[in-house]
């Protein structure tokens, strides 16, 4: 008897197990000639209409779908997309589009005139009813159809960097459900997403451009960052953006090859200036001196990152003002004499609010922490849920230091130093220069490029004497792909280009 | 019929209760669907509208109420995050939360009863001994931590399945079952450890009682009296266990289902937390309170038809 049961239980149990090697066949579908699987670190939960998604991680896909007047390229130019070509008049307040010929949405229909001025109108909010979606087209004054092939935006303002704005996607004015059913006109059409688990897009066949290289893209989410590395090696997904040094470690010698680019974030401490110590500038000024960025590289990202000196990253190119990354050299006498100076002889204590799900980010802020102690600053880490900092932090800017990491949406300067002027809306550290106000708004309204570029090197300059944060480092991005693949290329943005990948 | 009443009201009480804690839970934590949605691009401005759109700027009871009618109608509202419906969202992951949850109360069942009557029967032998020392240190296992050791055992070395590529019932039913048989099991293996553990001690505890001497004297053997008389009563308590068990279970696979990369509702949930979707938490959790409440209905049903006794006390 006693036998019967332990035998049954053991047969139970292999035959259980045994029937799981059993379909290994399947797999051949993951070697069907132009398929890729993409993992991503959440689904996409804001929208998937071009116009109301607003998490990086969305837009970073939907670039794949959507197409603005003009896009980005791989080298930071902007270059013509849904239009052909355009023309700025009147010193930067017209901007004139050809409508590129034979274009088509995903569905087949050609792209017409009045596609854009849907478009444009409805980010624009011109009609009132709605939002201002793209902040920077409050000017737009009209959007005028001139024939059939040309439409004109006039502004209010001249500006002429309103062109990286017109990145904004161009959406069909027919589609009544662009959240359910995107259209649009990338080298990428949606085909279904199941929530939470993946999503599916195939090549577009009728792309007006170099056309996507595999033919169908599976994302698929990873939502557990801990089973990157093995469903990486099991083969389940192909590649992943973003991962850390860690797990780049992890697949050295799989057949896994890793590229290094850059993340394009400012990552820095971010100091509320209203916050009692923090808006004197000299205790500012001292925490710089007193955070060693190539240390925090060392000890957190294996020596890797770009260290920055303001709230501008290299690949912003002309903007980019790489001496001050040496503005504050690591001097823990200096910032002891600077915070005596300020009457903090003694030191003080604050606490650093860390999104939780930012790995990276936490980690600097740990080795922040050890750095302060040289200077007697008690900083504590207060480790808070995205949505808390979002909320707490970051619109009610009820903090007092948060390690983070900006990112720009636009190819435009604007894009990160917009937010310091002091009565902007996202000017969550309220930051409150009048010398910064000025040069941003001559930069606003300058219509000569090498002027322009001018006032907002003025700009940087100022964040970096005013010791507006503490600047740390443009992180490296570290991306994982299957050595079957290549073709993976870093853009200056946030964005992942799916239709430049290709088989080997 | 006394007695069903009863218990259709408590159930009833207790669905109210838990809809509103959540309802007020999510009143309390900071941020809100229309902060969530927006992140970065968050201003004053663009939030007010949002919630205008939401209907987030209603006052906390109006929304409830609101919400609460619209519930009792079975219309469970539409998700912020993804603009489905509720119940079609939740129609379309329940079944893969559910297959997963009985795969692993069936795993458990099928180790533990034989292994906790074996044990019991060769109390003291040598392997008695072996088992329970096994089992104990099983126990001591976190579930997620079973899970990773699977994963890392099965698919990366024996490569018996691919970790990360869970298919769905709708692809391939196959493919769907052999996928979800290991998270079942890294569920299903400490709890199996925890009713083999008290499957013994009950038997034994049974055995020593007087009923059995007099089974033992009318000249039953060894097995006639187990498994007639000291089986029937030593399960009671172990199907309350296995009740409390079984809705551990969901709770298991809400976690393994992020190990395993499972979409299922586990996964939903968590999500939905996080961004502040209420209707589908709401009607998440409320499913969830339901299945608790009707496990221990029927683990009550079935200790009733096990002991008579039980049937004349209420």
């Amino acid at each position: 008897m006693k036998k019967t049961i332990f035998l049954s239980v053991l047969l139970t149990l292999t035959i259980a197990l045994s029937a799981c090697s059993g379909d290994k066949a399947d797999d051949s579908s993951k070697l069907d000639e132009s398929s890729i699987t993409i993992g991503i670190p959440q689904d996409i939960e804001d929208s998937l209409d071009p116009h109301k998604a607003v998490a990086a991680g969305t837009e970073e896909i939907l670039f794949n779908i959507f197409e603005g007047l003009v896009k980005p390229d791989s080298d930071g130019n902007l270059v013509p997309a849904v239009a052909s070509d355009y023309k700025i008049e009147d010193e930067g307040k017209t901007y004139t589009f050809y409508l590129r010929e034979g274009i088509k949405f995903h569905d087949g229909t050609p792209v017409t005139v009045e596609d854009i001025k849907y478009s444009i109108e409805r980010c624009a909010d011109t009609s009132g009813e709605g939002t201002l979606l793209v902040s920077a087209f409050s000017n737009i004054e009209s959007v005028e159809i001139v024939d059939e092939k040309t439409v004109s935006i006039h502004l209010n303002n001249a500006d002429t960097d309103f062109l990286s704005e017109l990145t904004s996607a161009v959406i069909p004015a027919w589609n009544e459900d662009p959240a359910g059913n995107p259209i649009g006109t990338g080298p990428y059409r949606y085909v279904s997403r199941v929530v939470q688990d993946s999503m599916q897009l195939q090549k577009f066949e009728e792309y007006w451009g170099t056309p996507a290289n595999i033919t169908n893209v599976t994302l698929k989410v990873i939502a557990d960052s801990d089973m990157i590395v093995t469903n990486l090696k099991s083969g389940a997904i192909d590649m992943f953006c973003r991962i850390s040094t860690d797990q780049a470690n992890e697949l050295a010698g799989t057949d896994f090859d890793v590229y290094e680019g850059t993340m394009n974030l400012v990552q820095a401490m971010y100091l509320n200036n209203a916050f009692e110590p923090f808006s004197d500038v000299r205790v500012r000024q001292a925490l710089c001196y007193a955070v060693d960025p190539q240390a925090i590289l060392d000890l957190a990202f294996d020596g890797k990152g770009t260290i920055i000196g303001s709230s501008m990253f290299p690949a912003f190119g002309k903007y980019y003002m790489p001496e001050l990354s040496g503005a504050y050299a690591h001097d823990v006498e200096k910032a002891k004499a600077l915070l005596a100076e300020a009457g903090y002889a003694d030191g003080f204590s604050f606490a650093i609010t860390v999104p939780s799900n930012y790995q990276q980010h936490v980690d600097t802020a740990q080795v922040i922490v050890e750095q302060l102690k040289e200077i007697n600053v008690d900083a504590s880490i207060n480790l808070v849920e995205w949505e808390t900092w979002v909320n707490d932090a970051y619109v009610g800017r009820q903090f007092e230091a948060t390690v983070v990491g900006v990112d720009a949406s636009t190819l435009s300067a604007r894009a990160l130093l917009e937010r310091f002027n002091s009565d902007n809306s996202k000017n969550f550290i309220n930051f409150n220069s009048a010398a910064y106000d000025e040069a941003y708004g001559a930069a606003l309204v300058s219509t000569d490029d090498a002027e322009q570029t001018g006032y907002y090197k003025t700009c940087e300059q100022i964040l970096s004497d005013e010791a507006a944060n503490v600047y740390i480092q443009d992180m490296a991005s570290l991306v994982a792909l299957n050595n079957r693949y290549g073709g993976y290329v870093f853009y200056p943005m946030y964005v992942q280009d799916f239709a430049k990948l290709y088989l080997k | 019929m006394k007695y069903a009443g009863k218990k259709l009201v408590s159930m009833l009480v207790t669905l109210l209760i838990v809809s509103f804690l959540v309802f007020f839970a999510f009143a309390v934590i900071p941020g809100d669907a229309a902060v969530s949605k927006l992140g970065t691009q968050a201003t004053p401005e663009r939030i007010a509208a949002l919630r205008a759109e939401m209907g987030l700027d209603r006052p906390f009871f109006v929304r409830y109420g609101d919400w609460l009618f619209s519930a009792l109608r079975g219309d469970f509202g539409k998700s912020y995050s993804y603009g489905d419906s509720v119940s079609a969202l939740i129609a379309q992951k329940l079944p893969i939360t559910f297959a997963l949850t009985l795969l692993s109360f069936l795993i458990m069942l099928v180790c533990a009863i034989p292994l906790g009557i074996y044990t019991a029967k060769h109390e003291g032998g040598m392997l008695d001994r072996i088992i329970m020392v096994v089992n104990q240190v099983i126990m001591a296992i976190p579930p997620f931590f079973s899970g990773i050791m699977i994963t890392y055992l099965f698919g990366l070395i024996l490569k018996w399945f691919q970790p990360g590529s869970f298919v769905s019932y709708t692809v391939s039913v196959g493919r769907f079952f052999h996928y979800l048989l290991f998270p079942a099991v890294a569920i299903a293996i400490p709890k199996a450890a925890m009713t083999v553990k008290l499957l013994r001690s009950s038997l034994l505890q049974e055995a020593k009682k007087d009923y059995v001497r007099t089974a033992y004297s009318k000249g039953n053997r060894t097995n006639g009296v187990l498994y007639r008389h000291v089986l029937k009563n030593a399960m009671i308590p172990v199907i309350t266990f296995l009740a409390m068990t079984f809705t551990d279970m969901i709770a298991g696979s809400v976690i393994m289902e992020q190990v395993f990369s499972v979409a299922g509702m586990g996964r939903l949930l968590i999500s939905s937390i996080s961004s502040r979707d209420y209707p589908v938490v709401e009607a998440i959790i409320i499913l969830l309170a339901l299945i608790v409440v009707l496990a221990n209905f029927a683990a009550d049903l079935l200790c009733r038809v096990l002991d008579p006794r039980i049937r004349r006390e209420v």
